[in-house]
């Protein structure tokens, strides 16, 4: 079950808008779905992968975001210009702070990386070019190669769930080939590995500026799906509900950041509907998942099958 | 801009400070005893102001509400304990994060439910009310200085209590060496016990305290949350004095920070954006603060931990 579940569900997402779910509120919930679930993803390699919990990993969404708010700006709006710089910018945030923060474990980390997510907050707030605190709404979705196919519905799903995909099957590589191992054998016990002659810091540093990058495209895309950026994009609540979406899914695979924030993203929806004042259904149940769903829902489906 | 008015922001930097360590205090405890990350302490200040205004309204005195607010914010910080956080306690960080965050998201929106969205406003006591001349020409408001004592005397209460007495000293040992006290026979569980208590209550004396001068609402506990973790962080996990020096550090240049910056800006830049890069930058400084702190001395300025 847990080998062929994430090709069921890319499946089902696939297929998605052929099963009753093409309206237009489904198809936005879908897409602002796996756009998370990139995101978290991206925030998976670190916490998951590394063992570095990062609670500004919002800054580097929002830095991605922000990067299109400019070029917008600017009137730049071709996505094969836009998303690279998006990314770029996303990660040469990472490289730079993670440079600091790796320097600090555990707790320390945690706090470090809330530093730096606050300060690119209060940046983003002060940018009175760009809306300041009241944000930015864009002149349009990109375009790619100057064809307008973002702005379809149906094509931003695809786009979307093929970028979602290529991300997940990238990180699934990057863990397994040699990189990965020592990044995991440094989460392990970072001692053994600087007695075997690998130090721990560049590793955890490249794998700290891979997650800015690709958070900096799931940044691209929700700016493009919202059509509005603003500074709340980068708040540190939005950094807790990221980490929420990884740790509920599992941090035993890179999957489970996917199945969390889709979980997260339909909890929320469904209980939305049920009563407004839903988080007082919402905060027990996430309660209740970790005191009894011990290895997030990864976890349960694998519990299950053995 | 004049020493007066320097005077007042400094002297509102320290009751800030002294409330901010009102929280951290409970917050390093736990956290450096138990090794337990509550990010529900910030929803005992909440609990705190709201128990506080709403038996102040009921019993018409702020006195008797702030008399009758403190076990009532006890109570509930035990009720926490032995629902939720008891489980955790042998659990990785992670899941307490995880945990806490979803009392959170049920105490936030339960105040809600209860109270309604809109800030209760609670009246400064008659006793307090007024200015009072600290000298030519700088008035201060007595309730905010009553503030500044309350906590300063709490501080000193706390650290008689720490640094002189028999369980004062059970805590320090636990912050030090957790598994060595338990190996010496002491009960911890009730150590921890009374450690969240006596946490949960000092948030809750904050919280009470904090409602006359700020709105009382609900997400009050989560902006004073993540300024408390600075602090903690900042003076060293475990550490009540380094608690207490980085809250006043913090208070000062959060305060100062926000208040001067766009002042001082304008002496290089024109008025506009610098009243926009001064309030980013005010905003920003405790952080870049922290991140310098971190970057030099990665435990914080007074590590409570050995080894």
């Amino acid at each position: 079950m847990a080998r062929v579940l994430p090709a069921l569900v890319f499946g089902l997402l696939a297929a998605a808008p052929f099963l009753g779910l093409g309206q237009g509120w489904a198809m936005t919930l879908l897409a602002r779905g796996m756009i998370l679930a990139i995101a978290a993803l991206s925030l998976w390699l670190p916490v998951g992968g590394a063992g570095l919990v990062s609670l500004g990993h919002a800054a580097m969404l929002g830095i991605g975001a922000y990067a299109v708010v400019v070029l917008d700006d600017a009137r730049v709006t071709e996505a094969l210009v836009v998303a690279p710089v998006a990314i770029a910018a996303a990660a040469l945030f990472a490289l730079a702070t993670g440079a600091v923060a790796i320097r600090t474990a555990g707790v320390q980390f945690i706090m470090i990386t809330l530093a730096f997510g606050q300060m690119a907050f209060f940046t983003a707030a002060s940018l009175s070019a760009y809306g300041g605190d009241d944000g930015y709404t864009l002149y349009g979705r990109s375009t790619v190669a100057g064809a307008r196919w973002m702005q379809d519905r149906l094509g931003f799903h695809y786009l979307c769930l093929g970028l979602l995909v290529v991300v997940f099957l990238g990180i699934r590589m990057l863990l397994a080939s040699r990189f990965g191992r020592v990044l995991r054998a440094a989460r392990e016990n970072p001692l053994r590995v600087e007695a075997v002659g690998l130090s721990p810091y560049p590793y955890r540093l490249v794998a700290y500026t891979i997650a800015g990058g690709i958070a900096g495209l799931a940044g691209f895309l929700l700016a493009n799906a919202a059509e509005f950026v603003a500074p709340s994009f980068l708040a540190w609540q939005r950094s807790g509900d990221l980490l929420f979406m990884v740790i509920l899914g599992g941090l035993g695979s890179p999957f489970g950041a996917v199945l969390g924030a889709l979980a997260i993203l339909a909890l929320e929806e469904w209980l939305g509907h049920l009563t407004p004042h839903w988080r007082i259904i919402f905060g027990p149940l996430l309660v209740l998942a970790v005191l009894y769903l011990r290895g997030g829902l990864v976890g349960l489906i694998g519990a299950r099958r053995g | 801009m004049t020493v007066q008015l320097l005077l007042v922001q400094a002297l509102n930097g320290l009751q800030f400070g002294v409330l901010l360590f009102l929280v951290a205090a409970g917050l390093t405890l736990v956290f450096g005893v138990m090794d337990f990350i509550n990010l529900a302490h910030g929803v005992q200040y909440m609990l705190g102001a709201y128990l506080g205004a709403s038996l102040a309204a009921a019993t018409g005195s702020f006195w008797a509400g702030l008399l009758l607010a403190l076990p009532a914010a006890l109570a509930c910080g035990l009720a926490l304990e032995w629902l939720v956080f008891r489980h955790l306690y042998d659990r990785d960080h992670l899941s307490q994060v995880l945990a806490t965050f979803g009392v959170i998201l049920f105490l936030n929106e339960a105040v809600k439910v209860v109270w309604g969205n809109a800030p209760l406003q609670v009246p400064t006591p008659d006793l307090l009310q007024g200015g009072i001349a600290l000298m030519p020409g700088l008035q201060y408001p007595v309730y905010r200085l009553a503030i500044l004592l309350a906590g300063l005397a709490t501080a000193a209460l706390l650290w008689l209590v720490i640094e002189r007495t028999r369980v004062g000293a059970l805590v320090r040992a636990g912050a030090s060496n957790r598994p060595m006290l338990a190996a010496l026979g002491v009960d911890t569980g009730r150590l921890f016990m009374l450690v969240f208590g006596c946490g949960a209550m000092l948030a809750g004396f904050a919280g009470v305290m904090a409602a006359p001068i700020l709105s009382v609402e609900p997400g009050m506990g989560d902006t004073v949350l993540i300024l408390a973790f600075v602090v903690i962080v900042i003076g060293g996990i475990g550490s009540v004095r380094g608690a207490f020096l980085a809250a006043l550090l913090v208070g000062l240049i959060e305060t100062l920070g926000r208040s001067l910056m766009p002042d001082l800006l304008r002496l290089f830049m024109a008025a506009s954006p610098a009243r926009q890069t001064g309030a980013a930058l005010g905003s920003m400084l405790v952080y870049i603060a922290m991140a310098l702190i971190l970057a030099v001395r990665p435990r914080g300025l007074f590590p409570a931990r050995a080894g």
